[in-house]
């Protein structure tokens, strides 16, 4: 099916006017988006996922890979809160490694802005989806980055330390490695030698380039902070890989949190809000008894999420990607409100899998 | 017919010939020394394309040449899923250079990635823009630093002297071939220990979509015969 064909159209047209009816105001956003946001979010990484181009005059711009971005800068301007987005229109991924998947297809969002109610927000945006595709074989799947971010935070070790770690939680790799490193891992040999000496510049070879000695003696400076700073604890690390391994039903996976804000304290609000949302769920009739919770759900993801995280999935399909996905993502509108923080959660959905669901 | 597709001129040509001349077939340039085509003795059905190394990835993967010679580096560089598109048939021992990550000797303190990584983000806040690193290389060093979780660097295009972009501040570190290591030590830089991305040598690759007949294939089996490979 292409991206544009009738039946995808009127698909999609259903999909927002069923958001319309939940509240939503309808919003556009241009094709061609400036570069600069999304280099500044995900680095190098958004030009193996995104179509980049140069124009001479407005400098780097991209295909919108999505509508989340363009949207909270709308809202930023409009201040109004709480609010409520819909939208639909192509968006452009590169596929680099699987040529089986679309690199151009429609997306209807959903958008909330909600300061006042983070919970019912939550719940809106997971039932409003939820709602748009029931009577399909769909299974949802759903996580929670805030808790990995709180038990991060609650660590006790340095500020430093738990600065370098929040910095990769979406790189999970790294983020395991640096983990194992602050729980008194071996430093690597030239590490070592460079503690050890006298003079640590004395074979620096010539002052090239814009990183200056000052910066050079600056780090130095932090590792030697570091090798001097206890190691993590094995049990914190323990935790930690506890709420990354969970995998479980909700109401499971909450007992198994609240085990866990006994070790670790710092949780605790974080779990809390969890559990304001299984209720706000149950409340909207989302059969929470049988949603799956996964501790490391949406850490791979190129979508900045940074709490609650969700995806509906064809049920016997898993080579398909995700029919609908969506979760919140307080941290990218702080970045980009330049400080001014707005709450905020959206979700959106592929009409053209729907489709394929259908028939 | 096969078409074999090897480098147009150099040293990378008179090596490739010596490989085959070695196992029984004789390439060569047919006609004046300027002009590219060329001819093969030895085996029937085999014709000979004289090609930029840099355009045979491409050749190949399209099926316009069914067999190539190139540096294993220009393959992944130049095609996503390259082991999709093309097989490696024999390493051949000759055009070795390495794929390297490097940063000036002045840094004392980065000798790892993991140190790359932490520099990368001090100097983000520092200077309000992401480390550079220069390099022809896009897809293998982008590939290699999200396997890493290497962030807040950017890229920069540099297709020449790229060892000379730190010196001249466009850019903090590189990322290029070496295979001695002297011009890099003689611009003020040193290898990371685990920044070697990837070690190329001169390849001989088939295509594996478009255009084979079975004819080619059987040409390509008796081809394979006389070489031993």
């Amino acid at each position: 099916m292409t991206p544009g064909s009738p039946e995808i159209l009127t698909e999609a047209r259903r999909l927002r006017d069923h958001f319309a009816a939940n509240g939503a105001q309808v919003v556009k956003a241009d094709v061609l988006q400036p570069a600069d946001t999304l280099l500044d979010l995900y680095g190098e990484d958004i030009r193996a996922r995104a179509y980049l181009t140069a124009d001479p005059l407005r400098g780097e711009m991209v295909l919108r890979p999505d509508f989340t971005v363009p949207v909270v800068q709308m809202h930023m301007e409009s201040r109004a809160d709480p609010a409520r987005y819909t939208y639909s229109g192509k968006v452009f991924r590169k596929q680099e490694n699987d040529e089986a998947r679309a690199n151009e297809y429609v997306q209807v969002g959903y958008e909330v802005f909600d300061g006042q109610n983070p919970a019912g927000a939550d719940a809106e945006v997971f039932a409003v989806i939820a709602d748009a595709l029931s009577g399909l074989p769909v299974r949802a799947a759903s996580g929670d980055i805030g808790i990995l971010t709180a038990a991060v935070r609650g660590l006790q070790t340095t500020d430093a330390r738990k600065a370098a770690l929040l910095r990769h939680i979406w790189r999970p790799g790294r983020f395991k490695a640096l983990l194992k490193r602050y729980g008194g891992a071996e430093m690597p040999a030239s590490r070592a030698a460079l503690l050890a000496a006298d003079d640590p510049f004395a074979e620096a070879g010539p002052d090239i380039g814009r990183r200056s000695r000052e910066e050079v003696a600056a780090r130095i400076a932090a590792l030697r902070a570091d090798a001097a700073a206890a190691p993590i604890a094995g049990e914190e690390i323990g935790l930690i890989d506890a709420i990354l391994s969970l995998r479980e039903t909700c109401p499971n996976v909450l007992s198994a949190l609240r085990d866990i804000a006994v070790d670790m304290p710092a949780v605790r609000d974080a779990v809390g809000r969890m559990s304001a949302r299984l209720d706000a769920l149950a409340a909207r009739g989302i059969d929470v008894e049988a949603l799956e919770f996964e501790g490391s759900y949406g850490r791979t993801s190129l979508e900045y999420y940074d709490g609650f995280v969700f995806g509906f999935y064809a049920s016997d399909r898993p080579d398909l990607p995700p029919v609908a996905t969506g979760g919140r993502y307080d941290a990218l509108t702080a970045r980009l409100g330049q400080g001014r923080a707005v709450p905020a959660v959206g979700g959106v959905i592929r009409p053209d899998l729907v489709i394929g669901l259908s028939c | 017919m096969l078409k074999l597709g090897v480098p147009s001129k150099g040293r990378l040509m008179d090596k490739t010939f010596q490989w085959f001349g070695q196992r029984g077939v004789t390439l060569r340039k047919s006609g004046s020394d300027r002009e590219y085509a060329g001819a093969v003795d030895g085996i029937d059905g085999v014709e000979l394309v004289l090609l930029s190394a840099g355009e045979i990835p491409r050749e190949l993967a399209l099926g316009n040449i069914h067999l190539g010679v190139t540096g294993s580096d220009l393959v992944r560089e130049k095609l996503a899923n390259w082991d999709r598109r093309v097989a490696e048939l024999a390493l051949m021992g000759f055009g070795g250079a390495d794929l390297i990550i490097a940063v000036p000797q002045a840094w004392v303190d980065v000798d790892t990635l993991d140190d790359l990584d932490a520099a990368a983000a001090a100097f983000r806040g520092q200077h309000g823009f992401r480390l550079r690193i220069a390099t022809k290389y896009h897809r293998l060093v982008r590939e290699f630093m999200r396997d890493h979780g290497v962030a807040d660097y950017q890229l920069i295009d540099s297709q020449g002297a790229t060892e000379g972009t730190v010196k001249n501040e466009t850019a903090e570190a590189i990322a290029d071939i070496t295979s001695t290591g002297e011009t890099l030590r003689a611009n003020g830089l040193k290898i990371l220990d685990d920044g070697l991305i990837h070690a190329s040598q001169a390849t001989l690759f088939r295509g594996r979509r478009a255009g084979w007949t079975d004819a080619q294939r059987q040409k390509l089996k008796a081809l394979q015969l006389v070489l031993g490979i």
